[in-house]
């Protein structure tokens, strides 16, 4: 870079550092010398260090710093100091020296001991107790302070081995104390002129005729036309800003929404909390089937009792297929069907639940349906675990509906989504038949992953539910599973976590 | 999912035939079995709850060298009458009404076999069987029982045998006491005024269902050729099929079956029927519901690779299967032995119009707005303690609670959303401030609905940080109220989850939408909160109505 660009390129805070700099300066002296804060000379090496105006050399090694004691006597003054300040007069009782010096009885005890090592006090006894008077050395280590204070006033972290004589008695007698100085491994950072950076201060690094910033002043006025703008680094980056955003699951599920209503789905909403007749009883779930289990499931009640609500008309038609089939020639589960059971309350385990009623109320068809909902599982949080997640839920009920409709719909969907591949196995559900099982190739991990279920309502659902057995397909794909990697996760609960920087800065759903 | 692991060699010495791994992997699943995984000579599966049969390696390789084409087809097997009876008292029609029993001769057991007729007797109790509720398997080295045999049910005192792998006999009520598996399975006979049991001619009990068998006539060993085999339960059907299932590998290790007289009362039932189940088949309704078309010819192939055998627009069902309600089992059955895999996708079927749910929308408008705002979504679970919901936001708002928690961090539906926003921000304090955050989800009361409980849709907002406060919460609400078009008021009401005086209540055409204002110190103190916070929550679902009108 020429010399001239860089000196217009310099920043203020450049401009303030530059100038004391030389050869090996000590970050501690600039910042002293500049009486900038920390971070502003930070910033400012930083930016020298990028244009190549200087050099920083970084060693990390043992290092004196501040202690935590040591950090509050450089502002408010060793105790000592405040000990002689708040002698008052000739035999200033010790009490009213610790109140107006607000010393701890540790520290008070200190500086008794160590200024009448140093003759700087003398001690009597008086009738209302030790009283304290300040000598002649005393009154000049007040007026002209410590080796020690001033010590701890110079800029740390410092060099242990670079010491001067004077410091380093204040540092031993400093050592000696408690939590003033802490040697500890600490970066030292140094900075040192390259040529450009010589070049530059010789040609003088005066800010002239360049502005800062363009204000409404310099527009107005029209001043602009004589002043030049300082060129920035246009380079260097800038500190990381967020804004408000929707969560990225919902983000996913407005996409996947979005697929099924571009293929002429309408959307079906339901409340959480159902009676086991719709979730299970409606959808020809046996009454003895594990998945009603306490275990599995997640009922509402006291812990005595279980809540119970109530059944609509259509529980004798859905009685009737369990018992025996009905009129759809099945034989049913032949097991006598409890109501009782069937009106536990119990929060959804699946969004075919929504589907069982909406086709309850289908009055014409064809007619397809979807919702993206949570489900719940009486599961225990882990990485692969949630209690709570999205089903994704769709049904087609069509005179005409085959098996191999159902397996186009659900390629179509996965292929918006993202996976090209798909293929489905031979699986069981109470309430398909015949039922699949649907994988997704995946092309990285190079295998096929398990992202749902499908299949064809069994006519002992369908009959009484629509009063005939017309094919409704069907099909209920994990949502969390279908965006986990996506976002890179492996851990489920991750999409859960509402860790507001992960919320910040994860990826936007670009689908 | 029931698992099972198979030993690879026996499985296929019993289909007679080596089969490459890769491909006994890919038609396992095929058949609609989950191969978890082959390790060496162990295969390890997990068969659905609807194929019991699949559970023993007998019934396992005879699926599957059906499907393989090895031996496709219906199998045969001959039951021959023996002369014995069981006799079923009126006793047990309280307790365990039904037994289904068979006799199986000519056996050769060794250690292995019998650690098989074990391991399927435990699948079976486990998953058809309900965990014995539904059906307890009994089986018992013939040799030793005098017939005929008799279930009954007897006063728990009078019943006394030497339970299995137990030193001495005792009372039928003292086995639930002491026996490890009256302990396990003894509430299945709670209440019970008698126990069921079986007895022999001579009056030994054999075993005292569901419970356990007696060690000395309820146990096979490698000396035993002749079983006594009982189902007890329910529903005689079930029984039945389970019966079959066991009996044909029994039959499949080489016994010869013989069936028994079941004398309920004056209804003779002979047991176990192997006689293959007639269910008509339309060639219609299968190329209808699979989209293919099949001819005539197909079918009895498709359905012999499924074990099935077919006769005059017929499937003939092999007894031991026990999922096979309606023709839609064969319809699926026929599906697998076509290989779903061969299925090609259709484009889907015919137009119609996709829409909306309008409320659906509604919060993404809503969303749209508080995003604008600057304000970050969050995505909280509906289950939350009672604890959070209450004592820490010192409210006394009744709340849903769960039969089953899982655990106490979780044991209630949330009444409000407000608990779980201060529960994430509790969870954020080392994160930059200022935190502003809303969530969309759904709140629980008691309610006059067909479960008793009323759902409504809330919108919560939280502003964090040191300039949270009524005015900056308040700018968001009547900014979305003012974007909506809708009016509102805001009155001056007590609620202890807030500042006194620093908290209102919403009102839009005279509805009460919810409320906003400064938490309270205690309830921040209450989740370790050290930084202020502004709250806001109202009922979106009662907006959307009033927007409606």
């Amino acid at each position: 870079m020429d010399v001239q660009e860089a000196i217009a390129a310099l920043h203020p805070l450049e401009r303030a550092v530059l100038p004391h700099i030389r050869e090996s300066s000590r970050f501690p002296d600039i910042v002293a010398a500049t009486k900038l804060k920390d971070v502003e000379v930070m910033r400012a090496l930083q930016w020298l260090s990028n244009k190549g105006l200087i050099t920083i050399h970084e060693d990390v090694r043992e290092a004196i710093t501040l202690g935590e004691n040591g950090q509050r006597y450089r502002e408010q003054g060793l105790p000592e100091i405040l000990f002689l300040r708040h002698i008052t007069g000739i035999a200033t009782p010790l009490e009213s020296i610790q109140q107006g010096a607000h010393l701890s009885p540790e520290e008070l005890r200190a500086s008794l001991g160590l200024l009448r090592k140093k003759g700087a006090i003398t001690i009597s006894a008086e009738k209302q107790g030790t009283a304290v008077s300040i000598t002649a050395p005393g009154k000049q280590m007040l007026q002209r302070g410590s080796l020690e204070s001033a010590f701890l006033a110079q800029p740390f972290p410092r060099d242990p081995a670079a010491l001067r004589d004077e410091d380093r008695y204040a540092y031993e007698e400093l050592k000696k104390r408690k939590g003033i100085l802490v040697v500890k491994p600490a970066t030292l950072r140094t900075a040192s002129l390259t040529e450009l950076g010589k070049a530059a201060l010789q040609a003088g690094i005066k800010g002239g005729r360049s502005v800062e910033a363009l204000t409404p002043e310099l527009i107005r006025s029209r001043a602009w036309r004589q002043k030049t703008f300082r060129a920035y680094d246009v380079r260097s980056p800038v500190p990381a800003i967020s804004g408000g955003r929707r969560h990225f699951v919902r983000q996913a599920a407005a996409y996947i929404r979005q697929i099924w209503l571009e293929m002429g789905f309408q959307e079906m909403s339901g409340t959480l909390a159902q009676t086991a007749f719709w979730d299970l009883d409606a959808l020809f779930v046996p009454q003895d089937h594990p998945a009603r289990q306490m275990q599995d499931t997640f009922y509402l009640g006291d812990g005595r009792q279980v809540l119970r609500g109530t059944l609509p008309p259509l529980a004798d038609a859905v009685r009737s297929v369990h018992e025996h089939g009905g009129k759809t020639g099945s034989t049913g589960w032949q097991c006598p069907w409890d109501r009782h059971l069937a009106e536990e309350v119990l929060l959804r385990t699946h969004t075919t639940v929504l589907s069982a009623r909406y086709l309850s109320q289908l009055k014409e068809f064809p007619a397809k349906f979807f919702s993206v909902g949570r489900v719940f599982r009486n599961e225990t949080l882990d990485w692969k675990h949630l209690f709570e997640l999205n089903q994704v839920e769709g049904i087609v009920v069509d005179p005409d509906a085959n098996l191999r409709h159902l397996l186009g719909y659900i390629t179509t969907f996965f292929t918006k989504l993202g996976f090209s591949q798909v293929r489905v196995r031979p699986a069981h559900f109470p309430y398909t038949e015949p039922s699949a099982e649907v994988e997704v190739f995946h092309p990285l991990k190079k295998s096929w992953i398990e992202l749902g279920g499908a299949g064809i309502f069994r006519p002992e659902v369908t009959a009484p539910l629509l009063g005939k057995d017309i094919p409704v397909l069907a099909w209920g794909l994990g949502l969390e599973r279908s965006i986990m990697d996506y976002f890179s996760f492996t851990d489920i609960r991750d999409l859960y976590r509402n860790d507001i920087k992960q919320l910040r800065e994860i990826r936007q759903w670009m689908r | 999912m029931p698992t099972i692991t198979l030993n690879k060699r026996v499985l296929e010495s019993l289909m007679g035939k080596r089969i490459p791994p890769a491909q006994l992997q890919e038609r396992i699943s095929s058949l609609g079995v989950a191969l978890e995984k082959i390790e060496g000579n162990e295969i390890l599966l997990e068969v659905f709850p609807n194929r019991p049969d699949l559970l023993s390696e007998q019934g396992f390789a005879r699926a599957l060298s059906s499907f393989l084409g090895i031996r496709p087809g219906l199998r045969e097997y001959p039951v021959t009458p023996s002369k014995h009876i069981v006799i079923i008292s009126p006793s047990v029609a309280a307790v365990r009404p039904y037994t289904a029993c068979a006799l199986v001769q000519g056996l050769r057991l060794d250690d292995e076999r019998i650690a098989e007729i074990i391991r399927i007797q435990e699948k079976l109790h486990g998953s058809y069987g309900r965990d014995r509720k539904r059906v307890a398997i009994g089986i018992y080295p013939f040799e030793r029982i005098t017939p005929p045999i008799t279930f009954q049910a007897l006063p728990p005192d009078e019943i006394r045998f030497r339970p299995l792998d137990f030193s001495h006999a005792i009372t039928g009520r003292e086995i639930l006491a002491q026996h490890p598996a009256g302990r396990a399975y003894g509430s299945l006979l709670a209440g019970a005024e008698k126990y069921p049991v079986f007895t022999d001619a001579k009056g030994n009990v054999l075993s005292m269902p569901p419970i356990i068998n007696s060690h000395e006539t309820g146990r096979i060993d490698a000396e035993t050729t002749d079983v006594f085999v009982e189902c007890s339960g329910f529903q005689y059907p079930v029984l039945q099929a389970c019966l079959n299932i066991i009996v044909a590998a029994l039959a499949d290790m080489g016994g010869r079956i013989h069936s028994l007289e079941m004398h309920y009362g004056k209804t003779k039932r002979i047991s176990p029927d192997f006689t293959p189940r007639n269910v008509p088949l339309s060639l219609d309704y299968v190329n209808a519901r699979l989209g293919l078309r099949l001819s005539e010819q197909d079918i009895p192939r498709l359905l012999a690779a499924m074990g099935h055998g077919y006769q005059k627009r017929s499937a003939l069902v092999p007894a031991y299967r026990a999922d096979i309600l309606h023709q839609i089992d064969l319809v699926e059955d026929i599906a697998i032995a076509y290989g779903y895999g061969n299925l090609p996708p259709q484009a889907p079927l015919g137009a119609t119009v996709g829409s909306e749910d309008p409320f659906s929308r509604f919060q993404a408008k809503l969303a749209e707005l508080l995003t604008g705002l600057g304000l970050l979504e969050v995505n909280t679970y509906h289950l939350i303690s009672a604890a959070a919901q209450q004592g820490m936001m010192c409210s006394s708002i009744p709340v849903v609670l769960l039969h089953n928690p899982s655990s106490k961090e979780y044991d209630s539906l949330r009444a409000w959303m407000l608990p779980s926003l201060l529960d994430v921000l509790a969870r954020n304090t080392h994160h930059e401030y200022p935190q502003n955050l809303f969530d969309l989800g759904t709140a629980f009361r008691r309610g006059p609905t067909d479960t008793g409980v009323t759902e409504h849709q809330h919108l919560a907002v939280v502003l964090c940080g040191e300039r949270a406060n009524f005015t900056a919460i308040r700018q968001v609400m009547d900014y979305l109220l003012r974007m909506l078009g809708v009016g509102y008021q805001v009155r001056a009401m007590e609620h202890t989850s807030f500042i006194p005086g620093r908290v209102g209540e919403i009102y839009a055409a005279k509805t009460a939408l919810g409320q906003m204002g400064e938490v309270h110190p205690q309830v921040l103190a209450n989740f370790k909160l050290e930084m202020p916070v502004a709250g806001l929550e109202i009922d979106v679902s009662g907006l959307f109505s009033l927007l409606q009108k």
